[in-house]
């Protein structure tokens, strides 16, 4: 192509002119651009200067109320506080220090809150104002307003607070809020939402809080004050109303979460409650738990170290987030998988010597009782917990085979529950292992696998979900936390519906059996006899011990000689009532023995609160806290 | 025989324009001393504008050493994928703020109108250049159909102001081509006649920020609210200004987009009245070298980018200025080499490379 020409003098003139007459256009724009800003600047600079310093019409953001998150039957669980805070314009006041230490003098000031008030100094533009303490008492707010013409650029203000009136309860669920910090600022920019925050000082750092951070919210209002030269007489020319936050409803039953919490008594452990035909998650248990309104107005610096260096860590949400080995939990669906597969009819009787060994080997997979259960078929299996028919059923299953089965019951995949945080736990396999280790899988791997051990990893999560999907006959409803969202203004209600996550096909003589199996271990002679003695409904249940350490070839585990925290963990999962299932239940209790006397006895207190209507210390559930 | 640094500097400077380069730099330094001030002094944001500056001074500088020839090759099939990505836009663009203008690819989101804005006039130069031995009427009615298809789109997202500077980019191109005056006061006529109608197919927020202009206090809390606080800003910066850091609109969350689209307004209140004359002498400065350029280069496709291209940036600045002190509709231009962001920093390193090569390779005349 040709880019140039030899051009007419004519036209090569005539382009000069045009460039001539664009320039003194742009000349003209620019002039008349800088005469606007000579008027601005210059002629009318009093007007905005005024405007501007004395802040003579200013707008002030009003806070909306944050929405209320409220458990299933509408008792409040967090809801918003007006609160008297003390605001520090730091660059109004010359002497910080002599200001505070006169301020201490007037209002009580705690260690905590000047900890948090350097943090806070620190890490704010030089024009924000810094709260220095909240939640003024009304002694406190008399005696500093009495007190006010001592103290230049410290402001009185209301706020409204997130409050959290169960405390510690369901902490893990609810999250909390916390201030906007720069960083949050910047998150908010980039997403292009830091006008919808303006006049809005918290934001939700986490579990409900945060995942329905933008219906909880609400909108900010603004109203355009006037005030006179000594910055008093305030007059509204005009505002706009604050928009409250949407309600957010849950599926919790917040007196079912505080029954399977006391019933922890102290332990470590979670417990996961869903009923099984909604994905509904009635209660979500992670003990011990932590007080979510300290992080509301900036979590004091030295608490924050303790929770999170505490060897309890309070803060883990451990029913999505601790992955432990199912052990015996997994027999039921291992059960399954045999029957489903065909691997072993039901009518198969195996000989439990009190070991198992693969051919050809010596080492020793050892039952968890030495002496052995003799003639063991797959109902009796379940019902005693014999571990020697499940080494056996692994090898025989392969562990490719075992992996797909598991995986039907959501096994090493998050659940998909609406807060953030789960862990997929561990359903391993040959290419697992080698893309893990670099290593081949060994048959022995499986042997360990057949008893929930070795490799494989769960969360109570996924056992309740696992729990629940047997229940459920193979439909699987998501677990969800929050079942509505109440829209205050328009009354508008939204559903949050329970959905099929997914649909996996079991025959049914199967399914009966395996659940058969599993109301016989929760009745006499079965592992959780004892913590279901009495009840006028049907559990179908499974114990479980998830190994810590592992003991020695030839050596005995003796409870009373290992540390506390390297002993078993105990398990227990559940359905009731066994033949209409209406809530299915994981329970895991740290380093606490036995699934049958440690766990099954929570699950019991909580089967009976739903299903009976019984809190524990009323008649029927003492025989629940008596499995102890 | 000179030291190697020297030598080595000599050869990365040579093909570019040593004056435009200097005013671009003071530019930009002017902008990045702003920005500070106006992200409230966080580091993290500062640097990540000095990553859009190199990399934008990469474009501009790899560009400056393509030939004229080879970029014009670009005009259609820059073109083309500019209008495709856009009708992708319409019909699958994700919406941001109740305008559609983002296009999701794999892992990134793009704004196809950013492409457009150069390749538009690009490709009208380009026309207008095939036909430059016998331009008739119908050439530049061909011409006005090119810059229709992306406006037309572009006008659809909503984005009046992107819509606004492709415009403008096609006009400069059809002007300096030679398009009679009777015509262009024609269409400023027609222009005019027309608001009517562009008014009753305006969203209800653009009419409001027209209404807005036309008095910001009927509605101090909504849409009046930019435009007052961004005048309170100017207006209080006075003569002198409050120094560096140190205004109080800016920095008492009065003034909002104030790393953005109203960064002029920080400007202005810090440096006051005569900054801001320096500022606006610098932009000027800027422009008429781009004209020099033009006026300098030889041939019809380099001299109508040449041209285009810095009346481009004139539009730019002077909307963007307009806006902020209350004389134009907000319509959310970027102050070019000022505001943060990395896109239009680009798409600026991009538009002053070409003018960079033009320069570079005045003399030469292109061969088939």
């Amino acid at each position: 192509m040709r880019l140039t020409t030899h051009h007419e003098i004519s036209s090569d003139r005539e382009y000069q002119v045009r460039l001539q007459v664009a320039g003194v256009f742009i000349v003209v724009v620019f002039v008349l651009l800088l005469g606007r800003l000579l008027v601005l600047q210059t002629l009318q600079y009093d007007y905005y200067h005024t405007l501007a310093e004395s802040n003579r019409i200013s707008l002030v953001p009003s806070q909306p109320n944050r929405g209320l998150i409220i458990d299933r039957n509408g008792i409040v669980l967090a809801e918003n506080r007006a609160v008297y805070t003390l605001e520090v314009y730091p660059k109004e006041v010359a002497d910080l220090r002599a200001t505070l230490e006169d301020l201490a003098g007037v209002i009580e000031l705690s260690d905590s809150d000047r900890r948090r008030f350097a943090k806070r100094l620190r890490e704010s533009p030089k024009f924000d104002s810094i709260p220095v303490k909240a939640f003024l008492s009304d002694a406190e707010v008399a005696r500093f307003s009495a007190n006010k013409f001592r103290f230049k650029g410290i402001e009185l203000t209301t706020h409204l607070f997130r409050s959290y009136p169960m405390g510690s309860v369901a902490a893990h669920v609810l999250g909390h809020v916390g201030r906007i910090s720069p960083q949050d600022k910047v998150l908010l920019e980039s997403r292009g939402q830091a006008v919808a925050y303006q006049g809005i000082e918290s934001i939700g750092k986490d579990g409900i809080e945060k995942t329905y951070e933008s219906d909880l919210k609400g909108l900010a209002g603004y109203a355009q004050v006037e005030t006179d030269a000594a910055g008093r007489g305030m007059r509204t020319i005009s505002r706009r109303a604050s928009i409250p936050g949407n309600t957010v409803r849950l599926a919790i039953d917040i007196r079912l979460q505080q029954i399977g919490e006391n019933a922890f008594a102290g332990r470590r452990g979670a417990a996961v409650a869903i009923e099984p035909a909604t994905g509904d998650v009635l209660a979500l248990v992670s003990q011990p738990s932590f007080d979510p309104n300290a992080f509301v107005d900036g979590i004091d610096p030295r608490l924050w170290r303790e929770l999170n260096q505490s060897p309890d860590k309070p803060l883990t949400n451990r029913p999505l987030r601790g992955a432990y080995p199912p052990g015996s939990t997994i027999k039921p669906f291992m059960a399954l998988a045999a029957l489903e597969t065909g691997v072993r009819s039901p009518d198969k009787v195996i000989r439990d010597p009190g070991f198992f060994t693969l051919p050809g080997q010596s080492h020793q997979y050892r039952c968890w009782k030495p002496e052995g259960h003799g003639a063991v078929d797959l109902h009796r299996s379940v019902v005693i917990s014999c571990d020697t028919y499940y080494y056996g059923l692994a090898t025989e299953l392969g562990i490719e085979r075992m992996h797909d089965f598991l995986e039907r019951f959501n096994f090493g995949r998050a659940s998909g529950i609406d807060i953030e945080g789960e862990r997929s736990g561990l359903n391993p396999n040959d290419a697992w292992k080698r893309a893990r280790f670099k290593e081949k899988w060994y048959t022995g791997d499986t042997v360990s696998a057949g008893i929930g051990q070795g490799y494989v990893l769960a969360t109570p999560m996924q056992l309740a979900y696992a729990a629940a999907v047997m229940a459920n006959r193979g439909t699987a409803f998501r677990p969800h936390l929050a079942k509505e969202i109440v829209d205050l203004q328009s009354g508008k209600k939204r559903r949050i519906e329970p959905k099929p996550a997914y649909q996996t096909h079991f025959s049914e003589d199967g399914l009966d059996r395996v659940r058969a199996a599993m109301v016989d271990v929760t009745l006499p002679g079965g592992t959780a006899a004892q913590a279901a003695a009495g009840a006028p409904y049907r559990i179908a249940g499974k114990t479980g011990t998830a190994q810590v350490i592992a003991i020695k070839q030839g050596q005995k585990y003796r409870e009373s000689e290992i540390d506390e925290r390297h002993r078993d963990h105990a398990w227990f999962i559940a359905f009731a009532p066994a033949e209409d299932p209406k809530i299915a239940i994981a329970i895991l209790v740290e380093n606490g023995g036995h699934g049958g006397s440690a766990a099954a006895p929570i699950a019991r207190a909580m089967m009976d609160w739903w299903i009976l209507g019984k809190a524990p210390g009323e008649t029927v559930a003492q025989a629940g806290g008596s499995g102890r | 025989m000179k030291p190697l640094l020297p030598r080595l500097w000599q050869s990365l400077l040579r093909p570019l324009d040593p004056h435009l380069l200097a005013l671009l730099g003071l530019l930009s330094l002017m902008g990045l001393i702003t920005l500070y001030s106006a992200i409230d002094q966080s580091l993290t944001r500062w640097s990540a504008q000095l990553v859009n500056f190199s990399a934008a001074l990469l474009c501009l500088w790899v560009v400056a050493q393509i030939p004229l020839a080879r970029i014009a090759r670009l005009a259609v099939p820059l073109y083309l994928l500019g209008v495709l990505l856009l009708i992708a836009v319409a019909i699958n663009g994700e919406v941001v703020n109740g305008a559609r203008r983002w296009l999701h690819i794999g892992v990134t989101r793009i704004q196809p109108s950013e492409l457009v804005k150069l390749a538009t006039p690009m490709m009208i130069a380009w026309y207008l250049n095939r036909h430059q031995e016998h331009l008739r009427g119908r050439h530049f009615v061909a011409g006005f159909v090119l810059l229709a298809i992306p406006l037309g789109l572009v006008l659809r997202q909503p984005d009046l102001g992107t819509a606004l500077l492709i415009g403008a980019s096609g006009f400069y191109v059809l002007f300096l081509a030679g398009l009679r005056y009777r015509v262009v006061v024609i269409l400023l006529l027609l222009g005019l006649a027309s608001l009517p109608v562009l008014w009753s197919a305006m969203h209800d927020y653009q009419r409001k920020r027209v209404l807005t202009l036309l008095d910001p206090t009927e509605d101090p809390l909504g849409a009046g609210y930019h435009t007052i606080q961004a005048m309170i800003a100017v207006g209080s910066g006075g003569l002198t200004g409050k120094g560096w850091t140190n205004g109080t609109q800016s920095h008492l969350d009065f003034l909002p987009e104030r790393h953005t689209d109203f960064i002029f307004a920080v400007f202005a209140e810090e440096f006051g009245m005569l900054g801001a004359a320096v500022m606006i002498g610098l932009i000027i400065a800027v422009v008429l070298r781009g004209l020099r350029i033009a006026s300098n280069s030889n041939g019809l496709f380099p001299r109508l980018m040449a041209g285009s291209l810095s009346l481009s940036f004139f539009t730019y600045a002077a909307v963007n200025i307009g806006m902020v002190i209350g004389v134009l509709p907000v319509v959310g231009v970027p102050l070019p080499l000022i505001s943060y962001g990395g896109t239009s920093l680009v798409t600026m390193g991009l538009g002053f490379g070409i003018l960079m090569s033009i320069h570079r390779h005045r003399g030469m005349l292109a061969s088939p």
